[in-house]
């Protein structure tokens, strides 16, 4: 099979419910989740306005926008922090419905958040095991007593932290306290707290906000070996044009809470609304 | 030079996970139970065991549960002192009521109602933080010693409206009441304080304590990676009522041997308080250098001036410690706030390192 087989491939199947080929030729799965007709009002102000769009399994999707465009709220209502005021959201082929956070992180959706919510006061190690705390089932009895069940799932789940610390580079630093930790090692600690609750969708918010350009090609290779290595669904809303580009299969551009363009990168870069929407437009 | 943690090498999470991954850290806790069990008890006399040893350990508990909830869960609390109230009436309910249980059962038993007690006022939590939680466990504390005073059921509709300690026999050894000697009271303090201590350390390092830490920090992010807010909340209530209720229990079977209402006023929960806030909030080890502190203070205070000669009088030393421990929580609060452990930390960070300075 050449090249132009994958082109044709990609055009015959649609794209709902199945998978598709992206330019570099790496086969992405079916619909893993799908937003349909969203709206979220606080009050009189309506954040997002009836906005559609899936998130296929494997693919890294992008949502880009101005500010003030409704992205975080997106976020926040696939993370389930905000209720949709109409809409729909369905998530491994079936309806979910209304949930808690928790209860959405424990269906496989980790997140890292803008502005850092790292828990201070512990240790690099243990904030990284505050991930896996969905995974810990023993009984207090036991924890009590550090025996048992309690005594091997530490073990157990160390080791799975281990792995993310090592993924991600932060072995050095892996006892230091969080709070002593510089800006960008702290997103990397982030990174890794979302990492290691195996999650099916990792959403990223603003993985790249203030950091250097050696930070951010870091954290862009993280961010491909992630999906590449472990196949995990990333969701990531960034301001820089450069970096979506290069990294996302696909992309939502959102501005004033409608949806003004979704596809790939260079479909959407073409996009005469995106263009007005970042550039602006003489009336 | 002694304190080296170089050549100490982990080769399996297990080893790295061990109580005290440090070699002299083990040693040193070694010798203080050493010390704890077997030398203080032999050289002290019955007014060191009943101003100093017994106190320390039954305040060190109290403040180790209030530790737990404040410190740990981030969860601000004034009613500590109602809740060792609910302990000890919950004891002496169980003693008078089954004269032939054991006072070890009961005293264990007796914070399973204070954890009750202590989950129901802590459903506040669930809506309001910070002060304004700290003001909901205030009527925790106003409410029990109302309820102490009123309910004649209590206090076994007693003339004098307070609790008596009967005396308490086990395996033939009086343990409490006005028979038992303080030596075997000392004991039976010690034992369930190094129980229960072993209990908090091992549920602060794991599931739970980064459960109630990640709560303390950041609830919102906490509950985004999969935490039931509402569950780690109330297990802080549960868990810090209990060991509150026990201490409550020790305080008045093992040490005051009688308790009247009022004794479980506010001014306890402050003491308390100040207990855990000098020695460390979010510490283990702190609770116990603070109320080393707080309880011996008065004592040296006391002691000290008439050893030297001068003549202080008993007035004088009252006010003397009020100002003393005014000061000191003040110092703590401003330069200090996470107390004597965290000095003691410090100190260890410089030992490691000693003599270059960093």
């Amino acid at each position: 099979m050449d090249g132009s087989d994958y082109r044709k491939d990609e055009r015959e199947v649609p794209v709902m419910d199945a998978g598709y080929v992206t330019a570099d030729g790496r086969q992405i799965g079916g619909t893993l989740m799908e937003l349909k007709n969203i709206t979220l009002r606080f009050g009189g102000v309506v954040a997002i306005k009836d906005i559609s769009f899936d998130i296929h399994e494997g693919e890294i999707r992008a949502i880009i926008g101005p500010n003030g465009a409704g992205k975080s709220s997106m976020l926040n209502i696939i993370s389930g922090f905000y209720t949709p005021s109409e809409g729909e959201l369905w998530y491994r082929g079936a309806k979910r419905r209304p949930m808690k956070p928790y209860e959405v992180a424990r269906d496989g959706v980790a997140r890292t958040f803008q502005n850092i919510a790292l828990f201070e006061g512990m240790s690099v190690l243990d904030n990284v095991m505050t991930g896996r705390l969905t995974q810990m089932k023993a009984g207090i009895a036991s924890q009590a007593l550090w025996w048992g069940k309690a005594r091997d799932e530490e073990i157990a789940n160390r080791e799975v932290v281990e792995k993310v610390i090592d993924f991600l580079e932060i072995q050095a630093i892996r006892k230091t306290p969080v709070g002593r930790l510089p800006y960008g090692l702290k997103k990397r600690v982030e990174l890794a707290r979302a990492l290691a609750a195996e999650p099916k969708v990792l959403l990223l918010d603003e993985p790249m906000a203030g950091m250097n350009v050696e930070e951010k090609e870091d954290m862009s290779r993280f961010i491909l070996d992630v999906n590449d290595e472990f196949g995990t669904t990333i969701v990531l809303i960034e301001h820089d044009m450069g970096v979506v580009m290069d990294l996302s299969d696909r992309v939502v551009v959102m501005d004033y809470g409608k949806k003004i363009g979704d596809g790939p990168p260079d479909e959407v870069r073409q996009n005469q609304d995106v263009i007005d929407a970042y550039l602006g437009v003489a009336h | 030079m002694l304190y080296r943690t170089a050549g100490q090498f982990k080769t399996s999470y297990k080893a790295d996970q061990a109580l005290f991954p440090v070699r002299q850290d083990a040693v040193l806790l070694g010798v203080i139970l050493i010390l704890a069990w077997v030398v203080f008890p032999l050289m002290a006399s019955e007014f060191t065991f009943q101003t100093l040893l017994i106190p320390i350990l039954i305040y060190s508990l109290a403040a180790l549960g209030l530790n737990l909830l404040t410190g740990y869960a981030g969860q601000l609390s004034l009613g500590t002192a109602a809740f060792m109230g609910v302990g000890a009436y919950a004891c002496y309910k169980m003693i008078t009521l089954m004269p032939w249980m054991n006072p070890l059962v009961a005293i264990l038993l007796s914070g399973v109602f204070s954890a009750g007690v202590g989950v129901a006022f802590g459903i506040p939590s669930l809506r309001i933080k910070g002060f304004y939680l700290a003001i909901a466990t205030l009527a925790a504390q106003f409410f029990l010693v109302w309820l102490f005073e009123k309910w004649g059921w209590l206090y076994n509709y007693n003339a004098s409206g307070a609790i008596q300690v009967p005396n308490l026999e086990m395996f033939g050894v009086y343990v409490a009441g006005p028979q038992a000697s303080s030596t075997v009271q000392y004991y039976v303090v010690l034992g369930i304080v190094t129980l229960l201590t072993i209990v908090c350390i091992n549920l602060t390092r794991g599931t739970l304590g980064r459960t109630w830490k990640a709560t303390r920090d950041m609830d919102i992010a906490a509950e985004l990676i999969g935490i039931n807010l509402m569950r780690s909340k109330l297990t802080a209530f549960a868990v810090s009522s209990y060991m509150v209720g026990v201490a409550g229990a020790l305080f008045v079977f093992m040490w005051r041997g009688a308790a009247e209402p009022n004794l479980f006023d506010i001014p306890l929960s402050f003491r308390i308080l100040f207990i855990a806030i000098i020695g460390g909030l979010g510490s283990i080890m702190g609770n116990y250098l603070g109320a080393i502190l707080i309880v011996g203070l008065p004592v040296v205070l006391n002691t000290l001036p008439a050893a030297f000669g001068l003549p202080i009088s008993p007035a004088t030393v009252e006010h003397l410690n009020v100002m003393i421990v005014g000061a000191l929580i003040l110092f703590f609060l401003i330069i200090e706030p996470h107390g004597l452990a965290r000095l003691w930390a410090l100190i260890r960070e410089k030992l490691i390192i000693w003599p270059f300075p960093h």
